[in-house]
């Protein structure tokens, strides 16, 4: 324990990390980054796996809150959460209600809209579409309403993985196909050029605060997979070097979507800032990477704070049933 | 105010001082999607480990005991770098089950047979350097080659094994272009991940022609012992000296936890290997050559072996059926040893793009990709029949059966792009 960050000495966690899901690996380290972190803060914290013999530890060790750091289908789809809102025990980030929201990127980018927050044009097709209507003559549809490049993505899946930016329209199917791998639905997005960002929102029991934006600017011109959990393929700037006006909406926009979707403690929006300075929201996550080339922990310290006394707090407003 | 331009954290901040051959390092998202094999609801056909169960664990306790007993002075301390003489000695016994007849001295222990294709590349691998392989190859010697940055071609391999008419047009072509060809590398026995072995016939042409051509063979032989039927044909180190160099392992026919490999190699070459060896380790781990000595000295670990191969022979015959049942139309290799099928997917459908969708149906295997320096494989897969259970393995090729059936009808609705 590290003199100066006892406040937390009292306070025992059980970060869930793991689970079955395409992003396993970085939910694991995210769990082990957040575990690290609170055992600093003097937090006593177990990692566990959301297993058969989770609720039986839960109703064993009655941990004073549960902090998911569990990413992909069983951590953000609402599922588990559901069950750990039926157990007595507080958790950190979203319900299920606001983390379904948000899972599905189609269901959040109409919530964003109906808010008047802008997101780009898009289309979201189930697979079975496709198969009941004609693939050939649905992507021809396709191409004729929308303009290319655009950006096909699973509807619900995380770390970019599925995603492909299709500059032509006769490499649509083959988009198509790698994002129905991963998930049945599907968004084809307009492709909007222009600077990411990812605005990290946290609410320690005092209302939402969006954290200084993150800009990302991938050394290799995109933002996929590999360049996430890879250091040195991205340089990232924080605060983004972006007019103070731009970011400052981009923070309103964060907070208002934090808000509408019901997040509670901890959410991260990301974001893209076209050449007219325009925010155009794309998707955000209940349960954002905390890994040591995640955005969201780079957004904390940006502030000045450490990630101890930052999730120290968040979980503290949890265990309070604060934000 | 400063002009300065802001400098962005990318994480790494060492990112200019590495060395070219870095870049030769890399994750993958395939990688990733292996995380859920840890995960007991997922049947993995992915890896290649060992079941180690298998072994009597009291095997193992005896023989620590027996060396803490009689060598434990030695057994914690360096050793050297060539290895344990006793143990050299005894891999002589290994080998020539293999019908290879060695002096201890032209043996060197290391770190899992791995390490020993590591010194080699490191030896003679320089930038540009051709390494001639199997189609498909091992993934850990392609790694080893693409970190030395040499260039892997492929050669056409078939049922029996790589075809050295193939061989022959290659090393012409590849000369021609003035490249320079260091080695010939294969997995002649039960290959990784073919399951292919490599008949006798071919094995002399090869050696012949390696041998006109002043070519040196890797001959890695981890599964040679682990045959369920008839022997395989002798190793090709039994009969050429010169021009081949033999990589054996105790990871398959023991442990791999123990990491311990060795290297038979010509004078000159293994005066190399042994100062490559200091110079990288010191010495090989003493505790774990003394522990695998006294357990070659002191148990049946012949009779170990051939309960090794009753429990993959039946795991094979698990895979076989199960293929047959749920997967008729697929082609697949079928092994009389080792570890592996190697089977090939319907018409365009791509095993690493489907990866993805197996993991959600709680399957792993190995896409044909990771076996191939060349970007090709994609219509094939391994699955390791090695690890799970045989009930498993009859439910993860049902699972697999899902997949490819699902991943079918999405390619049929797309007109199979």
């Amino acid at each position: 324990m590290i003199p100066g960050h006892q406040k937390g000495q009292n306070l025992r966690i059980q970060v869930l990390a793991g689970g079955i899901s395409h992003e396993r690996d970085i939910s694991l380290k995210s769990g082990r980054r957040v575990a690290d972190a609170l055992i600093d803060a003097g937090a006593s914290v177990v990692i566990r796996e959301p297993d058969e013999d989770l609720l039986k530890h839960i109703a064993e060790d009655t941990p004073d809150v549960i902090w998911p750091t569990l990413h992909g289908a069983s951590g953000e789809d609402g599922a588990l959460r559901e069950i750990l809102s039926l157990t007595a025990v507080p958790f950190v980030g979203a319900g299920a209600d606001g983390a379904r929201l948000a899972w599905d990127k189609s269901i959040a980018k109409i919530l964003a809209s109906r808010t008047g927050i802008q997101t780009p044009a898009s289309v979201t097709l189930p697979k079975d579409t496709f198969r009941e209507l004609d693939a050939e003559s649905v992507l021809a549809q396709v191409a004729r309403h929308m303009s290319f490049p655009v950006v096909v993505k699973p509807a619900r899946s995380g770390s970019a993985q599925g995603v492909t930016i299709v500059e032509d329209p006769a490499h649509l199917s083959r988009a198509m196909i790698d994002a129905y791998v991963y998930c049945d639905v599907a968004i084809i997005e307009k492709y909007i050029a222009g600077t990411e960002l990812a605005v990290t929102v946290i609410n320690q029991g005092a209302g939402p605060m969006a954290l200084p934006a993150v800009e990302i600017e991938p050394t290799g011109g995109h933002f996929g997979y590999d360049e996430r959990v890879t250091a040195g393929e991205v340089n990232y700037y924080v605060p983004a070097r972006l007019d103070q006006v731009i970011l400052d909406k981009a923070a309103k926009i964060a907070v208002q979507i934090h808000d509408e979707l019901g997040l509670r403690h901890i959410s991260r929006v990301d974001l893209i800032v076209d050449e007219n300075g325009v925010a155009w929201f794309l998707e955000v996550n209940v349960a954002p990477g905390l890994t040591e080339t995640s955005l969201a922990p780079q957004a904390i310290l940006a502030t000045g704070a450490t990630l101890s006394e930052v999730y120290l707090g968040i979980a503290e407003a949890a265990r309070l049933g604060r934000g | 105010m400063s002009n300065e331009t802001p400098r962005g954290n990318n994480f790494d901040h060492w990112l200019d001082s590495y060395a070219a051959r870095a870049n030769t390092l890399s994750v993958s998202e395939v990688r990733a999607l292996f995380a859920v094999v840890s995960r007991p609801e997922v049947v993995s056909l992915a890896g290649g480990m060992p079941y180690v169960a298998a072994l009597p664990r009291e095997l193992l306790e005896a023989s620590f005991d027996n060396m803490m007993t009689e060598r434990g002075n030695f057994a914690l301390q360096y050793g050297g770098g060539q290895g344990d003489l006793r143990l050299r000695d005894q891999i002589r016994e290994v080998m020539a089950l293999e019908g290879i007849h060695a002096s201890v001295e032209d043996i060197v222990i290391t770190t899992g047979s791995q390490q020993g294709l590591d010194l080699l590349g490191g030896l003679f691998l320089d930038a540009g350097d051709v390494v001639l392989a199997e189609s498909p190859s091992y993934v850990g010697a392609l790694g080893i080659f693409r970190h030395y940055e040499a260039h892997v071609e492929h050669l056409v391999t078939d049922e029996n094994g790589l075809d050295p008419a193939d061989l022959e047009v290659q090393i012409k072509a590849l000369r021609a272009e003035g490249r320079r060809i260091k080695f010939l590398y294969l997995v002649p026995n039960f290959g990784n991940p073919s399951g292919v072995t490599l008949t006798e016939e071919r094995r002399h042409r090869i050696v012949e022609i390696c041998r006109r051509e002043h070519i040196l063979i890797l001959e890695d032989n981890p599964y040679g012992l682990l045959y369920f039927g008839e022997k395989p044909p002798v190793a090709m180190r039994s009969y050429e000296e010169d021009c081949v160099i033999y990589l054996g392992s105790f990871s398959k026919i023991l442990a791999p936890g123990l990491r311990v490999g060795y290297v038979l190699a010509p004078p000159a070459i293994r005066d190399k290997l042994v100062l490559a060896n200091e110079s990288a380790l010191l010495s090989p781990s003493t505790f774990t050559q003394m522990l695998i000595s006294e357990y070659l000295e002191k148990s049946d670990w012949q009779g170990q072996i051939n309960t090794f191969r009753g429990v993959y022979r039946e795991r094979r015959d698990a895979a076989l059926d199960a293929m047959a049942q749920y997967l008729p139309n697929l082609h697949t290799t079928r092994p009389d040893g080792g570890f592996y099928l190697w089977v090939t997917l319907p018409e365009g459908i791509d095993s690493k793009a489907m990866l993805p969708l197996a993991v959600t149906e709680l399957v792993a295997y190995t896409p044909g990709t990771a076996f191939y320096a060349n970007g090709g494989g994609h219509e094939n897969l391994r699955i390791s029949f090695c690890y799970p259970t045989p009930e498993n393995i009859n439910l993860g090729i049902k699972r697999l059966a899902t997949v490819i059936q699902r991943q079918t009808d999405l390619l049929e609705t797309f007109g199979n792009h």
